[in-house]
C-alpha cells in the first residue's frame, strides 16, 4: 500500500461490517479477533474501498465475509500466492491475508515463506489455533507432539512448526505475536504491521472451543500467565513476573530477576538487523508455552518487492506510446518487404 | 568454375554435438534466408540434457529448415542436405536423408575413438556405406584453425568457430547473404571483439572455400517466394505468442501481468515479456506454477490481464485455481505449450495430449474456453481472441500451443496496427440493481443477458465492495448459497456462459465440392496437413480438410461440417482425444483417428499415404 493516502474519514467499526451472518462455533476466538479487527480499521484512515482481505480455506479464512471491505474467499494455502498478485499490481490498496495454521504452514508454506522473503506489501495474520477446524480436528503442523487427535488415536508423532522462527528463516521483516483475547494487543499489534512497509507477519493465538480447546491457557489463566507471558516492549528491558531474559551461548535464557544484574538483563529491540535475536527470541518457549514473548519481535527495513517490480515497468513505460513502440517491437530486426 | 543451378525447394539439416552451436547456425541460416525472401519453415530439435555427453548419440542437436519460391506448410519431411559435424550426427541423422542426399560432414571428428563411442565398427567415410549419397568430407575443424592462425584467439576458440566454417560454406552453396550473420556476430560478441572477429573470419573462409575448391562444382539459387505485399519478419511461436500477449495488453488497454515458473518449452515466452516492461507488462517469476497462477488471478481480480504460461506438468499444478477463477467468474489466461509426457516425458519434444485434460481436467464442472494456435505466426492472432474472450466472458481460457510451433519459425507478414482490434474493457463503476426498500444496490453476480457474463468490478472501486470466493454463491447476489437449485442453476449458467462465447464458423477448404472425405485437425498439426492435402490433391485426389482453432467452445457449423463427408480423419500427436471429443459430441459420424506420439511433428508423406488409404477403402 505503497501510494495510500491517509486522509482520515471518519468510519466506525460497525461500518466495516458486511451484511453476512458470522457462523463460527460459539465462543470461538475468531469472533474476538473479527471484533478486534474490526474496530481497528477506522484506525487506518483508509476509504473502504481502498482495502483488500484474501483468505485461504479454514475457519479462520471464512473472515473476509463478515468484513465490508473487497474481499476473497480463494483457496487453502494460496492466499499469500494470489495477494502478491494483487499488491504487485494495484499500489493503491491496503492487502490483508488472513490464515490458519494448516492453510498457512501446511499446504500453504511454500507460499508463506516466498512472500516474506519477497518482502511484499502484506499484512499477514495467522490465526493459530493448533489444529485442523474446519476439517474437525486433525492435528496441525503446530499442534504439540503427542497429541491426540482424530487423526492421532494414539498420539501425533509430527514434530511442530514454531512459526514466528519459520517466519524469521524466511527473512521476513516484520515479526509479531499476539492473543486472541486481548483486544488492547491484539490493536497495537495491528497498528505497528499496518504501519510496516512490507511484510508484516502476525501469529494470533486462538482458541477453539470444539476441537483444541483452552490451548493458550497457560496465558491466559490469571494463576499461570505472569510467569509463562512475556510481554515485549521496544526499548525496555524484558522481565515478567520475577523472571528476566539474559543473553547465554548463543542466544537467550530465562532466569530469575534476583539471580541477575539489572545491567545483564537483555532490552527489547524490533530494529536489531541481525534476526539471530528475534530468533532467539522465538525461541525462549516451544509448544509447551512456559515462557511466550507476545508483541513485534522484529520491525526493520528492507526495499520490498512490490514496489521494486513496479519501478522497473514504470521507469521503462514512462511516456511510451504503446501501439507505436509495438509497430516498432514487431518491425524490429531482420525484416523483408515484398511488393 | 562453378555452375549455379535454380532450384524451387530445399530441405537442410544441420546437425551436430550440443557444444557445436547448432542451433545459432540453424537461426543464422533462417535469417539470411528470409531476408532473401524465400518461404521457409524450420524444426530445431535438441536434447533436454544442456550438455549431454559430447560426441554421443543422445548428445545430437539438429536444426532443420525448409525453404522455397512458393509458399510452403512444413520443414520438410526428409533433408536433402545434412550438415554433420561428427560421427554421432551423422549416425543420428543419416536415417532421415533423402536417397542421394548431400552430406557435407566434418572429417577431423571421425577417429577411432569417437567412431567407438557410437558403435561404429569401421568408418563411413572410409567403406562404402555411403556410396548412395554425395558425401563432401572437409576438415572443418582443422581447416577453421589454419583460418584463424593470425587472430589473438586460443585454439580452443578457433576451434570453436567451425560451426560458423560451415555456415559460411552453405551459405555459398545456396547463395545467402551472410552480411547480416556479420553485424549479429559483432553484436553478440560486443565486449569480446577479438571472438567476433575470429567468428566472421571463420564465416568467410567457410564461403571462400566454397568458392575456390573444386569440391562443389555446383551452387545453387532458390528465387524469392511469391508471398502477398507486406512486410515480413521471421518469428517462432513462442516470440509470436509473447508478442500477442503484448498486443494484447495494448488492445484491451489493460496492464498485464505474466505470473510464470521456468519449464521447457514455454519458458521463453517469460525471457521475451520480461524485456516489454515498456508495455507496462509485469512478469513475475513464482516459486511454482500453483503460485504462478495464483498471483495472476490476484492481478486479474485487481483489473489487469491475467497471464500464465507453463508446460503439462505446471499446468496440472495450476488446476485447482482455475476452478477457482471458473467460480469466481474472472478474467484468466492459461498458456499451455504442450510436450510429451507423462510426467517429464520428453520435455524438448512435441505432443498434443493435454487436450483432455483442458477440457476437463478440473474438479468439479469447470467448463473453460480453450484455443489452439495452428502455426508460429498464429500464436498472436491467438492470443488476441483469448484475451477478448477472457475479458469479455470472464472466463478462463487456455491456449494449447505446442514444442512443434513454439519453437518452429515461419515468416509472417507483420500485422498493420490500424487492424488491431478494439478489446477496451468497461468495469463496473455503478450499482446495478435496487433491493426491497428500494435502495441502490451492487450484485456482484447480475449478468449481462447476452453473454452471461458478471460484472468486473475491481477492488478500489468506490461503494462496490463486495466479497468473493470459491463457495457457491446465489446467482445475482453472490451470497454464499447451499441451495440445492441454486447449484444447479449456477453449474448450468458457468456451462452455457462458455457455449455460448461467440467464435467463428469452421471453414472448409473443398475445392471440387465432390470430396467423401474430411481430413480435421486441431493445433500444429495444420502444417503437415496442408502439406498433405495438397499432394494429393496435385494427384487428382479430392479431400475436403478444416482445421480447428476453436476447441471449446467449437464452431457453432461444426455438426454441419462432419455431417456432409462419409469419413471424417483426425490425425492427432496423441491417442485420439480430438477423436474421442468428436465422437461424443457428435455422435453419428464415421470418426476415425489417426495418431502418433514419437515427440515429432507427423511428416506430410505419412499423412498423404494415410488419409489415399482412407480414401480408397471409402
Ligand atoms: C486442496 C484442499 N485440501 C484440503 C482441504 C480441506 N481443508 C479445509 S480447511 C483445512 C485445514 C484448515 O486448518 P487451518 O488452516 O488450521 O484453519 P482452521 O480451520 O483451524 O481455522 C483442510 C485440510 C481443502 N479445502 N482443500
Ligand atoms: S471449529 Fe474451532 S476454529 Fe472452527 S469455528 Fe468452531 S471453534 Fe472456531
Ligand atoms: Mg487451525
Amino acid at each position: 500500500m505503497a501510494d495510500v493516502k491517509l486522509d482520515a474519514p471518519t468510519l466506525k467499526a460497525k461500518d466495516f461490517k458486511s451484511s453476512q451472518e458470522v457462523r463460527w462455533c460459539p465462543g470461538c476466538g475468531d469472533y474476538a479477533i473479527l471484533a478486534a479487527v474490526q474496530s481497528f480499521l477506522p484506525e487506518l484512515g483508509l476509504e473502504r474501498e481502498k482495502i483488500a482481505f484474501i483468505s485461504g480455506i479454514g475457519c479462520s479464512s471464512r473472515f473476509p465475509y463478515y468484513l465490508n471491505t473487497y474481499g476473497m474467499h480463494s483457496i487453502h494455502g494460496r492466499a499469500p500466492a494470489i495477494a502478491t498478485g494483487l499488491a504487485v499490481s494495484r499500489p493503491d490498496l491496503s492487502v490483508w491475508v488472513v490464515t490458519g495454521d494448516g492453510d498457512a504452514l501446511s499446504i500453504g508454506g511454500n507460499h508463506l515463506i516466498h512472500a516474506l522473503r519477497r518482502n511484499v506489501n502484506l499484512k499477514i495474520l495467522l490465526f493459530n489455533n493448533r489444529i485442523y477446524g474446519l476439517t474437525k480436528g486433525q492435528y496441525s503442523p503446530t499442534s504439540e507432539p503427542g497429541k491426540l487427535t482424530k487423526s492421532s488415536p494414539v498420539g501425533s508423532v509430527d514434530a511442530p512448526f514454531n512459526p514466528l522462527s519459520l517466519a524469521l528463516g524466511s527473512e521476513a521483516t516484520f515479526v509479531a505475536r499476539t492473543l486472541d483475547s486481548d483486544r488492547a494487543h491484539l490493536q497495537e499489534v495491528l497498528r505497528a504491521a499496518a504501519e510496516h512497509e512490507g511484510s508484516a507477519f502476525v501469529e494470533i493465538y486462538q482458541n477453539c472451543p470444539i476441537f483444541n480447546d483452552n490451548a493458550f491457557e497457560t496465558l491466559k489463566n490469571p494463576d499461570t500467565r505472569d510467569m509463562a507471558l512475556i510481554r515485549l516492549q521496544d526499548g525496555e528491558p524484558i522481565r515478567f513476573g520475577d523472571r528476566v531474559v539474559v543473553q547465554s551461548g548463543y542466544g537467550l535464557e530465562v532466569k530469575d530477576a534476583a539471580d541477575v544484574d539489572e545491567s545483564d538483563v537483555v532490552v527489547h529491540k524490533a530494529d536489531v538487523d541481525d534476526p539471530a535475536y528475534a530468533f532467539a527470541l522465538s525461541r525462549l518457549s516451544g509448544t509447551e508455552l512456559d515462557h511466550t514473548p507476545i508483541g513485534v519481535f522484529r520491525n526493520v527495513k528492507r526495499p520490498t518487492y512490490d514496489e521494486g517490480v513496479r519501478r522497473q515497468v514504470d521507469e521503462a513505460a514512462a511516456g511510451v506510446d504503446r501501439k507505436e513502440a509495438l509497430d516498432r517491437l514487431l518491425h524490429s530486426g531482420d525484416t523483408w518487404t515484398v511488393l | 568454375m562453378n555452375t549455379v543451378r535454380q532450384l524451387d525447394r530445399v530441405v537442410i539439416r544441420f546437425a551436430g554435438d550440443s557444444g557445436d552451436g547448432m542451433q545459432l547456425t540453424g537461426d543464422r541460416f533462417t535469417a539470411e534466408t528470409a531476408k532473401l525472401g524465400n518461404d521457409l519453415s524450420t524444426l530445431p530439435n535438441y536434447p533436454a540434457e544442456i550438455r549431454a555427453p559430447a560426441g554421443t548419440l543422445p548428445g545430437v542437436s539438429s536444426f532443420q529448415i525448409h525453404f522455397a519460391d512458393s509458399d510452403i506448410l512444413t520443414p520438410g519431411d526428409h533433408p536433402e542436405v545434412l550438415i554433420a559435424m561428427n560421427p554421432a550426427a551423422l549416425k543420428a541423422n543419416l536415417r532421415d536423408l533423402k536417397p542421394g542426399g548431400t552430406i557435407v560432414v566434418n572429417t577431423d571428428e571421425f577417429t577411432k575413438r569417437n567412431l567407438t563411442k557410437v558403435g561404429y565398427d569401421a568408418n563411413p567415410l572410409e567403406d562404402d556405406s555411403l556410396e548412395d549419397y554425395q558425401v563432401h568430407p572437409v576438415p572443418l575443424a582443422s581447416l577453421t584453425i589454419a583460418a584463424l592462425a593470425e587472430f589473438e584467439v586460443s585454439k580452443k576458440d578457433a576451434e570453436r568457430s567451425k560451426n560458423m566454417f560451415a555456415l559460411g560454406l552453405v551459405s555459398w552453396m545456396y547463395s545467402r547473404p551472410t552480411e547480416a550473420t556479420e553485424a549479429f556476430l559483432r553484436g553478440k560478441f560486443k565486449n569480446k571483439p577479438a571472438i567476433a572477429e575470429a567468428n566472421i573470419a571463420a564465416l568467410k573462409a567457410g564461403w571462400n572455400y566454397g568458392e575456390t575448391t573444386e569440391a562443389f562444382p555446383v551452387r545453387f539459387e532458390i528465387p524469392p517466394a511469391k508471398l502477398a505485399a507486406g512486410t515480413y519478419r521471421n518469428v517462432t511461436g513462442n516470440v509470436a505468442l509473447a508478442w500477442g500477449i503484448t498486443a494484447s495488453g495494448v488492445a484491451t488497454g489493460l496492464p498485464v501481468f505474466l505470473g510464470a515458473y521456468p519449464i521447457t518449452p514455454a519458458s521463453d515466452i517469460l525471457h521475451e515479456l520480461s524485456k516489454h516492461k515498456r508495455f507496462g507488462v509485469t512478469t513475475v517469476q513464482a516459486e511454482d506454477e500453483i503460485a504462478a497462477v495464483g498471483a495472476t488471478l490476484g492481478a486479474s481480480w485487481g483489473g489487469a490481464l491475467g497471464v500464465t504460461t507453463s508446460s503439462g506438468p505446471g499446468i496440472a499444478l495450476k488446476s485447482e485455481t482455475i476452478s477457482l477463477a471458473v467460480s469466481l467468474e474472472l478474467p484468466l489466461i492459461v498458456v499451455d505449450v504442450q510436450r510429451a509426457g507423462p510426467s517429464t516425458g520428453m520435455p524438448t519434444k512435441t505432443e498434443q495430449a493435454d487436450l483432455v485434460m483442458a477440457m476437463f481436467g478440473r474438479h468439479g464442472e469447470a467448463p473453460i474456453a480453450i484455443l489452439a494456435p495452428q502455426s508460429p505466426s498464429d500464436c498472436f492472432d491467438i492470443m488476441l481472441e483469448a484475451a477478448r474472450m477472457a475479458t469479455r466472458y470472464r472466463t478462463p481460457v487456455m491456449v494449447l500451443s505446442d514444442g512443434y510451433i513454439a519453437n518452429g519459425a515461419e515468416p509472417w507478414k507483420l500485422p498493420d496496427m490500424a487492424d488491431l482490434p478494439d478489446l477496451s474493457v468497461e468495469f463496473a463503476t455503478e450499482m446495478n440493481a435496487v433491493d426491497a426498500k428500494g435502495e441502490q444496490i451492487f450484485l456482484p453476480f447480475q449478468r449481462d443477458p447476452e453473454t452471461l457474463a458478471r460484472p468486473w468490478a475491481v477492488p478500489g472501486t468506490p461503494g462496490l465492495q463486495h466479497r468473493i470466493g470459491g463457495i457457491e454463491k446465489a446467482d445475482g447476489t453472490g451470497d454464499i448459497s447451499y441451495d440445492p437449485v441454486n447449484h444447479d442453476h449456477m453449474v448450468r449458467t458457468r456451462a452455457a456462459k462458455i457455449a455460448g462465447i461467440d467464435v467463428p464458423d469452421l471453414e472448409v477448404d473443398d475445392p471440387n465440392g465432390d470430396a467423401r472425405v474430411l481430413v480435421l485437425g486441431w493445433g500444429s498439426t495444420w502444417g503437415p496437413i496442408g502439406a498433405a492435402v495438397r499432394a494429393l490433391r496435385e494427384k487428382g485426389v479430392s479431400i475436403a480438410r478444416a482445421h480447428l482453432r476453436y476447441l471449446n467452445p467449437m464452431p457453432h457449423n461444426t455438426a454441419a461440417v462432419l455431417a456432409k463427408y462419409d469419413k471424417v480423419v483426425v490425425p492427432e500427436m496423441n491417442l485420439g482425444q480430438l477423436t474421442m471429443l468428436l465422437r461424443a459430441n457428435f455422435p453419428g459420424n464415421d470418426v476415425v483417428g489417426y495418431n502418433k506420439v514419437r515427440g515429432l511433428p507427423f511428416t506430410s508423406n505419412e499423412l498423404q499415404e494415410a488419409l489415399e488409404e482412407v480414401i480408397k477403402n471409402g
